[in-house]
């Protein structure tokens, strides 16, 4: 890691000597231990500050929505990427957001990233692999999954095994903690519209505290179904969490849906596809599709 | 705030018997804009409209409700009467309180109920409905038909005859397509040069068609009755006007190897040349990939000996910009290539031919003057096997396909016209047809398959050809199974004919792009309705013709052409087309620029620009979405696929039918 | 009253104006009864129902929601119900996912042929959906006037 922070840092100098580049999205030590903070580089000197260990879990693709805007002469923006967040980039690319050509994308190895409490973030344990897509450029290679790796959808199953009243208390469970902080929202990649709907009044949705049940009950799943297809399971909305929100459930949920019954689909891994809410195949199957006739499980 | 008069139809009985009516206008009261409310025993009836009237000029109402039968059945009817009284016709909302509600339910108190809320759910909407004005565009009074097939022809000819200026683009030299190559027509065996020249003869001369040859579509921008169309004429290098049609030119061309597009490379053909007698425009054209002027620079010959001065080296291609109403597709089809066929050995022996290069080899006007022979040596050949579904009809998801799924349509009755024309020409020929299913519907179809196989003593064998051997020494070996009898067969044969699978013309792909109009997973096609609206493409003034849209033999393509044209003559014949002002709309204020609504249209009606947005005063350079309002049919699938919900559909915001949703869950 | 119980549970149905809704019409033509709790509610095509009127309607106090379109390759825009297929797939999954029982959702493809169908089908579907009693899951209980 210290290795790839010192060849991150010769890039990047580079790069903005030469004029190439007007900043480089990177990371510096944040507030508290065990804390890496995105950060703006936009001189050879300040990279001295540039931090990159096993504790750098932002992901700053998102970041590029705005600096790849600015005019800066038409200078590119160069941006580091961890293998995950090549997808969000992808997903940006093939959503417009981002334009491939003011952006100097450098992938940059991962070998797992660590909590403030030394455990491998869930995210990583069900990592989804360490190749780059979308880079001009990768530093450090690709990295190596040594850990035993979880089963992405083994927490999906579980729920899915569960009776529908269980699966009901277990959601109130876990939705009637959200303080509506809106952390997963703003931290997601591709929940990057120019309003929200939450934030629209003419939504007909829109909602801004936690005054009712509208978060146990409606803000996570539309926002669930808002990213729908376009999820690229990053994780980050569990992660920053601050109540412990097991959100990255309710994506995969979709996501194992999609891969089941439209076929298997990574977002962001391909600038071409069609998404799967974009397309159809006329012998798609049909709604409710486990079992129409059963109906479910009475409610007492 | 919308001030709203609701009216409760009686309907004779049909509701008040179940309805408790004066109930439902004393509740409807209470509901929010609601400023008078009344029932009547007939709302359709002039009386009723007449108590519309009379209250829009009394109570001063901007919207209506009609509590009454489906709207299915009379909204029309009510928006013109609320328009009469000077109340926006969209400005109207019907609750069903007929088919939905008196005639299905007994209880009247339960009925009674669900009518005040089926027109609280309708008053709901209606106070959010806006004033909306059908949008009017004017309409261009020309059509352009693209390919000049027989299709292409006879939807030209159909529209011209009505009196409107068509222009007709083809690619090749001449018009005719694949109808000119022809020998006889099934099931008459009639000459196609004989019904089809005179046709391509009234094109050229009709004073309302104009023909582009050797061009093609390079352009296309604007939308239904105002398209504007680029078209490329490509460099003839022979001037149309000059030339006389001699063929001297082509006489004493000294480059002679080009292979013959028109004859399927039967024969060859000089570099200046006119693809074959009948011609349209009887203008020669210089291949420039062939012509020794052109390659080496040394030559001119052509430029000599023509007595009109009509070559003209120099002639670069042009590019015309012309404005149409209409546009109607008529690009046709190919067989398809039978390089990946290798076990029938077409690339091997030149006796193994398709079914169209057996077209020319019987045409008296063909490379053999009509005499059939067999291509290596010229010899009559005695035993000849068609091989029927040469690439139709492919089992999907077996490996990678070698040929098409679909029925080719034609192969059967041609295949049969073939072994009967053999069977004519040589008495003592024998033809073996194998088939998977013989398929004959059409006017005198079956009787003339069943002549083949009963009168002219045609072999019909249900099986597929295994495989063809070039022997070596003239004869060919065909391995084939006879299913029915359930025996392998070895045949020894002269010839063998391969009824290779249509597929469609290759430039018809980015025709579609150029069109925005939907094509099938084959490249054919799509219509707007499969059954209804088979002539007309999802893209509004798009209009389909011939084979483009799926197989078809001849008579098929020209009542297809023909209603290509009625639809063209109906679209020309407005002078103002009035749209359905229930459509989409982007609020740019929130929209991402992120295509998805693009990928859902299924009318290419909306388009992306980057451009200033102004929110508040806040000012952004970005890409947003626009939708073409006269493209736009208003489905909505853009609005529930926008993430931010920045596409809505008039008529049907989200949030009126939320309000309707609210209304009813009360 | 149907036998079960006096609770009638109240549907939304959503239904498109090209075959869905003119079945509805037919139903009511041929005097073919469903209960009085079933509420349609016309859409121009089936892929014009977004997520969120469902999610509406449960909040709002819906027991069970129904999306009728036109029969996949019939759908008057060419397209609309394949779109709509996929949403309500991976919307009624996710509803049953986080506790709403699968049997308050459904998509049923009617067409304007189908009366028989359409009324069959409210009949069915509402009886499955009072099988699983009121649902109470989604729907806010204070977003629910006090009147009627």
């Amino acid at each position: 890691m210290q290795n790839v922070r010192e060849l991150m840092i010769k890039k990047a100098g580079e790069m903005l000597s030469s004029g190439e580049v007007y900043g480089v999205l990177a990371w510096e030590r944040g507030d508290f231990a065990c804390d890496q903070t995105p950060a703006l580089f936009t001189s050879p000197e300040s990279l001295s500050r540039l931090a990159y260990d096993e504790f750098t879990a932002p992901m700053l693709s998102k970041y590029l929505i705005n600096e790849a805007k600015k005019p800066n002469e038409g200078k590119k923006v160069m941006v580091f990427l961890k293998p995950c967040d090549t997808y969000n980039f992808g997903h940006l690319l093939s959503e417009h957001k981002v334009e491939r050509d003011r952006v100097y994308a450098v992938g940059v190895a991962c070998s797992g990233i660590f909590s403030r409490e030394k455990t491998l973030l869930e995210k990583c344990l069900a990592c989804k692999g360490m190749e780059f897509h979308h880079c001009d450029e990768v530093i450090g290679g690709e990295g190596k999954i040594t850990w035993d790796k979880l089963d992405r959808f083994a927490g999906v199953e579980m729920i899915e095994s569960m009776t529908p009243s269980e699966r009901f208390e277990f959601w109130r469970g876990e939705l009637s903690r959200c303080i509506r902080c809106n952390a997963c929202r703003n931290v997601c990649p591709v929940c990057s519209c120019v309003k929200c709907v939450f934030d629209n009044p003419g939504s007909g949705v829109m909602s801004k505290s936690n005054a009712d049940e509208f978060e146990e009950n409606m803000f996570h799943i539309i926002r669930a179904f808002h990213v729908a297809g376009r999820c690229t399971d990053c994780g980050e909305c569990s992660r920053v969490c601050p109540r412990n929100i097991p959100l990255h459930l309710l994506n995969r949920k979709f996501i194992k849906d999609v891969n089941a019954l439209f076929g298997p689909y990574q977002a962001g891994a391909s600038l071409d596809d069609a998404s799967p809410l974009t397309s159809y195949s006329v012998n798609d199957p049909e709604p409710g599709y486990k079992d129409k006739a059963k109906g479910g499980e009475r409610v007492a | 705030m919308t001030k709203i008069g609701v009216f409760v139809c009686w309907c004779g009985s049909n509701i008040a018997a179940t309805v408790d009516v004066d109930a439902v206008s004393e509740a409807i009261k209470a509901a929010p804009g609601v400023v008078f409310a009344t029932n009547y025993q007939y709302m359709c009836s002039e009386g009723g409209q007449a108590a519309i009237r009379s209250a829009v000029a009394e109570h001063g109402l901007t919207g209506v409700v009609v509590c009454s039968c489906s709207p299915r059945m009379h909204e029309a009817t009510f928006r013109k009467a609320a328009a009469g009284a000077g109340v926006n016709p969209y400005m109207v909302e019907i609750a069903n309180i007929r088919e939905q509600c008196s005639w299905i339910h007994k209880d009247k108190a339960e009925a009674t109920a669900k009518a005040i809320a089926l027109a609280r759910a309708a008053v709901a909407k209606l106070n959010l409905d806006r004033p909306l004005t059908a949008p009017e565009t004017p309409v261009t009074k020309r059509a352009l038909v693209i390919g000049g097939g027989i299709a292409g022809i006879q939807t030209a000819l159909d529209v011209a005859d009505a009196g409107y200026e068509v222009d007709v683009v083809e690619k090749s030299p001449t018009i005719g397509g694949k109808m000119a190559m022809l020998d006889k027509t099934f099931p008459t065996l009639d000459c196609a040069a004989c019904i089809l020249t005179p046709k391509m003869v009234d094109a050229a001369a009709h004073e309302k068609i104009t023909l582009y040859t050797y061009s093609e579509v390079e352009k296309v921008s604007g939308f239904v009755g105002n398209f504007t169309v680029d078209i490329k004429k490509r460099a003839r290098s022979v001037s149309v006007d000059r030339c006389t049609g001699c063929g001297v030119c082509s006489e004493k061309c000294p480059s002679k190897r080009a292979k013959s597009e028109f004859d399927q490379g039967l024969r060859e053909r000089s570099a200046i040349y006119i693809p074959f007698a009948q011609a349209i425009p009887n203008v020669p054209v210089i291949d420039r990939d062939t012509c020794l002027k052109f390659q080496t620079g040394k030559c001119g010959l052509c430029e000599k000996v023509c007595p009109s001065h009509a070559v003209d080296y120099s002639q670069e291609d042009e590019v015309i910009t012309k404005q149409y109403g209409a546009i109607v597709a008529a690009t046709g089809f190919k067989p398809i290539g039978l390089e990946r066929f290798d076990e029938y050995a077409y690339s091997r022996s030149p006796d193994v031919v398709t079914s169209l290069e057996f077209e020319r080899l019987c045409n008296a006007a063909g490379p053999t003057k009509g005499h059939l022979v067999r291509p290596s040596d010229g010899k009559e050949p005695k035993t000849v096997v068609f091989v029927q579904c040469v690439g139709s009809r492919e089992a999907s998801g077996i490996g990678a396909m070698k040929g098409k799924p679909y029925c080719s349509k034609i192969c059967c009755m041609y295949t049969a016209k073939h072994a009967m024309l053999l069977r004519e020409k040589y008495p003592d020929s024998e033809a073996y047809v194998f088939y998977i299913d013989v398929r004959t519907p059409g006017k005198n179809f079956d009787e003339f398959y069943r002549r083949a196989a009963e009168e002219y003593g045609v072999h019909y064998i249900k099986g597929m050809v295994g495989k063809v051997c070039d022997e070596g020494n003239g004869r060919l070996t065909v391995r084939a199974s006879d299913l029915i009898e359930n025996r392998q067969l070895l045949i020894d044969a002269d010839m063998v004919v391969l009824a290779a699978a249509v597929e469609p013309d290759p430039s018809a792909r980015a025709l579609a792009t150029l069109l925005t109009a939907s094509m099938d997973t084959n490249d054919f096609f799509t219509e707007a309705h499969p059954k209804l609206r088979p002539v007309e493409s999802p893209t509004a003034g798009v209009f389909l013709s011939g084979m483009c849209q799926g197989p078809k033999d001849i008579p098929d393509t020209v009542a297809q052409a023909g209603a290509a044209a009625a639809k063209v003559i109906g679209l020309l014949s407005k002078d103002r087309l009035v749209g359905n002002p229930c459509v989409a709309s982007c609020d740019e204020t929130l929209c991402n620029g992120c295509s998805a609504c693009e990928r859902v249209c299924p009318y290419g009606a909306i388009s992306y620009e980057t451009k200033t947005v102004v929110d508040r005063g806040a000012k952004d350079e970005r890409r947003v979405a626009s939708v073409n309002e006269a493209l736009c049919q208003g489905c909505g699938a853009c609005t529930v696929t926008c993430p931010s919900g920045a596409m809505d559909l008039r008529g049907f915001t989200g949030r009126q039918i939320m309000a309707e949703v609210d209304a009813i869950c009360r | 009253m149907p036998v079960e119980s006096a609770f009638q549970p109240k549907i939304a149905a959503f239904c498109c104006n090209w075959c869905s809704y003119a079945g509805a019409d037919l139903a009511g033509s041929s005097r073919l009864s469903y209960p009085a709790d079933v509420k349609i509610i016309r859409v121009p095509c089936s892929c014009r129902v977004n997520p969120l009127f469902i999610l509406r309607a449960f909040q709002r106090g819906a027991d069970g929601v129904i999306i009728c379109g036109c029969h996949p390759g019939d759908c008057h825009y060419t397209s609309g119900n394949y779109f709509a297929r996929r949403r309500a797939a991976l919307l009624f999954s996710m509803l049953d996912y986080l506790g709403v029982e699968s049997g308050r959702t459904r998509v049923e493809w009617v067409s304007a042929a189908e009366g028989q169908k359409f009324a069959a089908t409210m009949n069915d579907f509402a009886k499955t959906v009072a099988s699983l009693g009121k649902c109470r899951r989604i729907g806010d209980l204070r977003c629910r006037t006090s009147e009627s």
